[in-house]
C-alpha cells in the first residue's frame, strides 16, 4: 500500500465531485469523500481508511492541477458501512440505478462515463440489445481479459443486473477471438443464461462503441446520434463487474484492474489498483523500470496521455500504465501527403482523414466539417499508418475543439 | 528521471513505415523490367536508364536548391520518376532527348507545382507527351530487341501496335501474322520503349508490391479488365480488322500503365469508389485512342487525362461516413 492515496474530484466525464471531507477527519474505506454535482456526476469515495491530510489541488492525469482529497492510510482498511448489500431479487429499476449512482459506478473502458445516465435513458428510447464490451479496447492493454478470466461471476452478475434494468431482448458479451479462454470460460459460466458470447474479429478499434455495435448487430449509429438511437446500449465487461460490486455487495468504485506494461518496465503485470495510487508505487510494485522511459502514456498506445512524471494518481478510466523506450518514441521527421489513402483504407468511421486535417490545420473550419470532422472518433489509425508520418488524428482533434469552440460562442 | 521526456498527443506508436520504404519498395519492384530491358535492347537500355535516372535526381536537386528549399531528393521519389521515364522511352533515344525529359518531368511534371504529393499528372509521363509531340521522329524510332551478347546492333522496325496501325490505314485489314507471337509479345521479345515490353518481369515487380501492400488490385484490375472487355467488342464485330483482346493486353505500354503510371498515388484517387472509376477511364481511353487516334499508342494520354479528372472524381467518391447510409440510419 502507497504511503498516501490522491484522490482526484474529477475522475469522470460530466460535472466534478465537491470534497465532503476535512483536513484531519478520518475516513473509513468506501466512505463519501466527495458528492456528486449534478446528474451527469458520480461521488468519489476513500480507497483505504485512513485520516484526510489534504484537500488541496494536486497533478492531474489529465495535464493540469485539480482538487483532490490526499488520505493517509491507518492500515486497518477497514470498510464504512454506509452502502449496504442489495437483494436482487427485491430491487426495482430504479433502486438499482440509484445503488450504481451511488457507488460512483463509471464506464470503465477508459472514458468514465457516468454509468447511471446511460442506464437511464428517456423512456421512448427502448433498448432492445445490450452489448458488453470484452473487446480489449487497444493494444498492449490486457486489463479486460484478465477480468474476464479472474472474475466470470462478478461480470456475468453485472450483466443479467443490467438486462434487468434496460430489459433488453438480446444480450451479447462480444469477445475478440484471439481470448479463446475467456470466451469458453464465460459460454461455461453463462451455460442457461440468455447471455450470447460472440467471438469477434481482431482488429483495432474493435473495441470503439460504433465499430462493435456495427460487428454485432450490423447496424451503424447514425452520425451524431448514440447507441439509443439505434435501440442499443453498450456497457464495458469490468463495468458490469462494478455494478455488481455496487449493487449486490454495497461496495462502491475504489479498484479498478490496470494494465502496467511497455518495454521499459520490468515486470509488466496487470493490477487490481486502488483508485488513487500514485503511478510511481504502481512501477515500484512491477519492478521498476528498465531505464528511464521515454514516453509515459496512461491509458492505451492509440488513444492514452502522456504524462510528465510518476506523480499522479491513478483515477477510475485508468486502463493502463504504458512505459515506452526512449527508441520506442516516434520522431520521424513529418513529410508531404503522398495521397496513398491509407488513412482512407484504415479510418474505420469511413472518413478522409488527410483531408480533414489538412482542413483543419488550415483553421478551414467550415470545410473540415463538411468533411464530417465530428463523426472522427479519434482512435488514431490514420496517424499510425501514414508513411509521411502527418499528424493526422492529432490535428483534426485539433479541429473538432475548434469547431466546438465556434458553435458553443456563436 | 533526468531524461528530458516526450509529451505528445496520441497515437504513442506508428507502423514504422515511411515514404521512402515505399519508394524504395517500387524501385526494387522495376529491377526485373530494368533487367529485362538491357537483355533485349543491351547497353543502350542502360544509358537511356542511366541518364533519365541520374537526370532525374540532378534536377530535383537543383530545383529545390533554386528554391531555397530543402533537398529531399533522397525520399526516392525522383528516382523512381527517373526509371519511370526510362521504362517509357524508345531504347534508341538519344542522350539528349532523355536528359530533357528528366528535366521536363522533374522541374514541369513536379517542381513547380510544389514537389512531391502535389503534383496533378503523373511526371514521367507528362515528360513523354511533351517529348513524343516534339520530337516524333526519334520518340517512334523502334528497334528490335537483340539477344543479348549476340554482337548485333539495333535495327530499326514498328512496334506491333505501329504495325497494326499502318496496316489498317493502309488496308483496312490487320497483318496475318500479327497476332501469332504471344509467347514473345508476354516475355518481351518484341520492339517498345525499354520497359513496357516484357509483362512477365512487370508482374514479376507488381507481384512483390502487391504482397508489400503497396499496390492494391482497384486500378489495375478495373484498368485491364475495361481493356480487355472493351476491345473484345470490336474484335468480336470484326476480327479481320481489330486485334483480339490479348494482343491489346500484351503489346505496348498497358502492364506497364496499369500497374506502374495509372497506380502513382499522388495522381489518382484515393477512395476505394474513385479507383475503379479511375482505371474504368483508362481502360476506355485507351481502347479508343488505340483504335480510332492518331496515335498506335494510348496508355500514356489515357492516364495523363484521367489523371486531370482525379480531383473532379474524388469529388464525387466520397466515402460513405460511418451512419450515415441508409442502412445504418434505419432504426
Amino acid at each position: 500500500m502507497p504511503a498516501e492515496f490522491v484522490v482526484p474530484m474529477a475522475q469522470h466525464i460530466g460535472a466534478p465531485a465537491v470534497a465532503s471531507v476535512e483536513v484531519g477527519q478520518s475516513v473509513s474505506k468506501g466512505q463519501e469523500i466527495g458528492a456528486a454535482k449534478g446528474f451527469v456526476s458520480v461521488p468519489v469515495h476513500a480507497p483505504t481508511s485512513g485520516e484526510v491530510v489534504a484537500v488541496e489541488s494536486r497533478p492531474h492525469p489529465w495535464g493540469t492541477s485539480l482538487p483532490a482529497v490526499v488520505i493517509k492510510p491507518d492500515g486497518e482498511d477497514s470498510w464504512s458501512t454506509d452502502l449496504q448489500p442489495g437483494d436482487p431479487g427485491s430491487l426495482t429499476v430504479d433502486e438499482i440505478v440509484e445503488k450504481v449512482r451511488l457507488a460512483g459506478v463509471v464506464g470503465m473502458g477508459g472514458a468514465a462515463f457516468p454509468a447511471h445516465v446511460k442506464m437511464s435513458p428517456p423512456p421512448e428510447k427502448k433498448i432492445s440489445t445490450l452489448i458488453f464490451n470484452g473487446v480489449e479496447c487497444e493494444p498492449y492493454l490486457t486489463a479486460d481479459h484478465r477480468m474476464m478470466l479472474e472474475e466470470p461471476e462478478r461480470v456475468l452478475q453485472g450483466v443479467a443486473l443490467l438486462q434487468y434494468v434496460f430489459g433488453a431482448e438480446r444480450v451479447v458479451i462480444g469477445i475478440e477471438a484471439n481470448k479463446p479462454d475467456a470466451i469458453a470460460l464465460l459460454e461455461k459460466e453463462s451455460a442457461g443464461a440468455p447471455v450470447e458470447i460472440l467471438p469477434l474479429q481482431v482488429k483495432y478499434p474493435q473495441g470503439a462503441e460504433k465499430q462493435l455495435i456495427a460487428a454485432v448487430t450490423g447496424r451503424e449509429v447514425p452520425s451524431g446520434g448514440l447507441p439509443m438511437d439505434i435501440s442499443v446500449a453498450v456497457h464495458n465487461i469490468s463495468t458490469a463487474a462494478a455494478v455488481a460490486d455496487a449493487v449486490l455487495f454495497g461496495r462502491p468504485l475504489i479498484e479498478r484492474v490496470c494494465t502496467v506494461t511497455g518495454p521499459a518496465i520490468r515486470e509488466p503485470k496487470n493490477l487490481r489498483i486502488r483508485i488513487g495510487t500514485p503511478l510511481s508505487h504502481l512501477v515500484e510494485v512491477c519492478g521498476g523500470v528498465t531505464e528511464d522511459p521515454g514516453k509515459i502514456v496512461l491509458g492505451g498506445p492509440m488513444m492514452g496521455f502522456t504524462q510528465l512524471d510518476f506523480n499522479v494518481p491513478a483515477i477510475r478510466g485508468t486502463s493502463g500504465l504504458l512505459l515506452l523506450r526512449d527508441e520506442d518514441v516516434d520522431r520521424q521527421e513529418e513529410g508531404p501527403c503522398i495521397r496513398c489513402s491509407r488513412c482512407v483504407q484504415a479510418c474505420p468511421m469511413h472518413l478522409l482523414p488527410t483531408t480533414i486535417a489538412a482542413y483543419s490545420r488550415r483553421d478551414l473550419l467550415a470545410e473540415a466539417s463538411d468533411y464530417c470532422a465530428m463523426d472522427c472518433i479519434e482512435c488514431g489509425s490514420c496517424s499510425y499508418v501514414c508513411p509521411a508520418t502527418i499528424p493526422l488524428v492529432q490535428a483534426i482533434r485539433y479541429g473538432k475543439a475548434a469547431i466546438l469552440a465556434k458553435k458553443r460562442s456563436s | 528521471m533526468s531524461k528530458q521526456l516526450y509529451l505528445s498527443s496520441s497515437p504513442h506508436i506508428h507502423s514504422g513505415d515511411s515514404t521512402s520504404k515505399v519508394m524504395r519498395a517500387v524501385l526494387y519492384s522495376l529491377l526485373p523490367a530494368c533487367a529485362v530491358a538491357v537483355y533485349f535492347f543491351g547497353p543502350a537500355a542502360l544509358t537511356v536508364l542511366l541518364i533519365a535516372t541520374l537526370g532525374c535526381l540532378a534536377t530535383e536537386v537543383v530545383c529545390q536548391r533554386l528554391m531555397g528549399q530543402p533537398v529531399t531528393v533522397a525520399d526516392g521519389s525522383a528516382a523512381i520518376t527517373g526509371v519511370l521515364l526510362a521504362l517509357n522511352l524508345p531504347p534508341s533515344s538519344p542522350w539528349w532527348l532523355t536528359l530533357l525529359g528528366a528535366v521536363i518531368a522533374i522541374a514541369i511534371g513536379k517542381q513547380v507545382y510544389g514537389g512531391l504529393g502535389s503534383n496533378p499528372f503523373n511526371p514521367a509521363l507528362v515528360a513523354r507527351v511533351v517529348l513524343l509531340i516534339s520530337f516524333p521522329v526519334q520518340m517512334t524510332t523502334w528497334s528490335s530487341p537483340i539477344p543479348f551478347g549476340s554482337g548485333l546492333d539495333l535495327v530499326t522496325t514498328a512496334t506491333p501496335l505501329g504495325e497494326w496501325k499502318n496496316a489498317v490505314m493502309l488496308t483496312g485489314q490487320m497483318p496475318p501474322d500479327l497476332q501469332s507471337g504471344m509467347v514473345d509479345y508476354f516475355l518481351g521479345n518484341m520492339a517498345g520503349c525499354v520497359g513496357e515490353v516484357s509483362a512477365l518481369a512487370l508482374l514479376l515487380g507488381a507481384g512483390y508490391l502487391f504482397y508489400k501492400r503497396i499496390l492494391t488490385w482497384h486500378i489495375p484490375a478495373t484498368y485491364v479488365g475495361t481493356v480487355v472487355l472493351f476491345s473484345s467488342v470490336f474484335w468480336l464485330v470484326n476480327p479481320d480488322k481489330y486485334p483480339n483482346p490479348l494482343f491489346h493486353l500484351l503489346t505496348g505500354g498497358l502492364v506497364l500503365g496499369a500497374f506502374y503510371m495509372a497506380t502513382d498515388m499522388v495522381t489518382t484517387p484515393v477512395s476505394t469508389k474513385g479507383m475503379l472509376f479511375f482505371g474504368v477511364g483508362c481502360g476506355v481511353l485507351t481502347v479508343l485512342i488505340r483504335l480510332f487516334g492518331g496515335y498506335p499508342e494510348g496508355v500514356s494520354f489515357a492516364i495523363l487525362l484521367m489523371n486531370a479528372a482525379t480531383p473532379l472524381i474524388d469529388r464525387y467518391t466520397r466515402p460513405e461516413t460511418f451512419g450515415t447510409s441508409r442502412q445504418g440510419a434505419r432504426s
